[in-house]
């Protein structure tokens, strides 16, 4: 393998692919970190491949790519995410707003919750929280990070009209509540997100609607 | 169903998931040590000589030592379920790896207040 500067691991899956074994499968598209397709393990961590540097993760001048954890392998470094997407709308990680096209726009103050969100909504979708998160692994259920993390974004958005019934999708042994706060996602995320603090969020409203009576 | 592959050590290998492990193992091994601690008390109940044999067993280097080890991980426990407290009801802030080295060294704080005072 020609190292090069500035070397890609996902450079390095190209060159495999179109010089030593043609019949190499992977997934990627955009090549600068927006579309979230590319990601694989790299030495045993989910990353991003297309801006992680083979000089920063190479281990003694060698790498070991793997396609990602926990998610049925298609063939070689492509996995099944059907399950990681089909969680998200299962927390109900669609905006349900109240509003026509008729009328005029909600003006949303852009500091206090709304910061939250947008920190939460710069996710690529890329699954690595997801192969990172040892809870997954153990309770198949479990919606995972990148889900929880959709959630919460709308239960802090101030024009979302759906937030009790999120709450009730997200509570429990399958929600918000069987994470473990290893915060593998948070320490993982090529994005910076940090699901972790937003399934913490996510605790705190159930309980506080719990009290309330509201659940 | 196609295979799945698991994360092994080296997706683990970070100050968090350490600091689960410590609060995790801690509180099994003090689950342990609790039938221990009730037998230790119900030696008082066969009188007071039999309590007094037993303390004075305790006060041999190992046992001292022992003691030292349980000191370290209920501290270890409680710093350890302080910091979740915090994390998951308090406002989140950026600080959660400075926490977990708080917990960890206040955990060692009282074990070394505990060998000092021995």
């Amino acid at each position: 393998m020609p190292r090069e500067e500035s070397q890609t691991v996902l450079d390095v899956v190209t060159y495999v692919q179109r010089h030593l074994d043609a019949s190499l499968a992977y997934r990627f598209a955009c090549r600068v970190g927006m579309c979230g397709s590319c990601a694989m393990t790299v030495n045993g961590q989910s990353r991003w491949t297309c801006r992680t540097h083979v000089s920063r993760v190479a281990d003694d001048g060698r790498l070991e790519i793997a396609p990602l954890h926990n998610l049925p392998v298609v063939r070689d470094l492509v996995t099944d995410m059907t399950e990681f997407f089909d969680k998200w709308a299962k927390a109900r990680g669609r905006f349900t707003g109240t509003r026509s096209r008729h009328e005029d726009f909600e003006r949303v103050p852009p500091a206090g919750r709304r910061e939250e969100v947008d920190a939460g909504i710069e996710c690529i979708g890329c699954g690595v929280c997801y192969s990172a998160c040892d809870v997954v692994s153990w309770n198949p259920d479990y919606a995972g990070p990148a889900a929880l993390n959709r959630a919460w974004t709308l239960v802090q958005d101030v024009r979302d009209a759906a937030t009790i019934e999120r709450l009730r999708a997200v509570a429990g042994d399958a929600g918000a509540h069987a994470c473990h706060t290893h915060m593998s996602c948070t320490e993982r995320c090529p994005k910076q997100i940090s699901p972790t603090a937003g399934i913490a969020g996510l605790k705190r409203a159930i309980a506080m609607a719990a009290l309330k009576g509201e659940l | 169903m196609n295979a799945r592959l698991r994360n092994d050590f080296r997706a683990r290998n970070h100050p968090a998931y350490w600091a689960f492990l410590v609060h995790r193992l801690s509180g099994l091994a003090l689950a342990l040590f609790l039938p221990v601690h009730f037998w230790a008390l119900g030696q008082a109940l066969q009188g007071a000589a039999r309590l007094e044999t037993f303390l004075r067993w305790t006060d041999s280097p190992l046992v001292k030592f022992a003691e030292w080890g349980l000191v370290v991980l209920l501290a270890a426990h409680l710093t350890g379920g302080l910091r979740l407290l915090a994390l998951e009801f308090l406002p989140w802030r950026d600080w959660q790896k400075s926490l977990a080295a708080v917990a960890g060294g206040l955990a060692l704080i009282a074990g070394l207040a505990f060998a000092l005072a021995l």
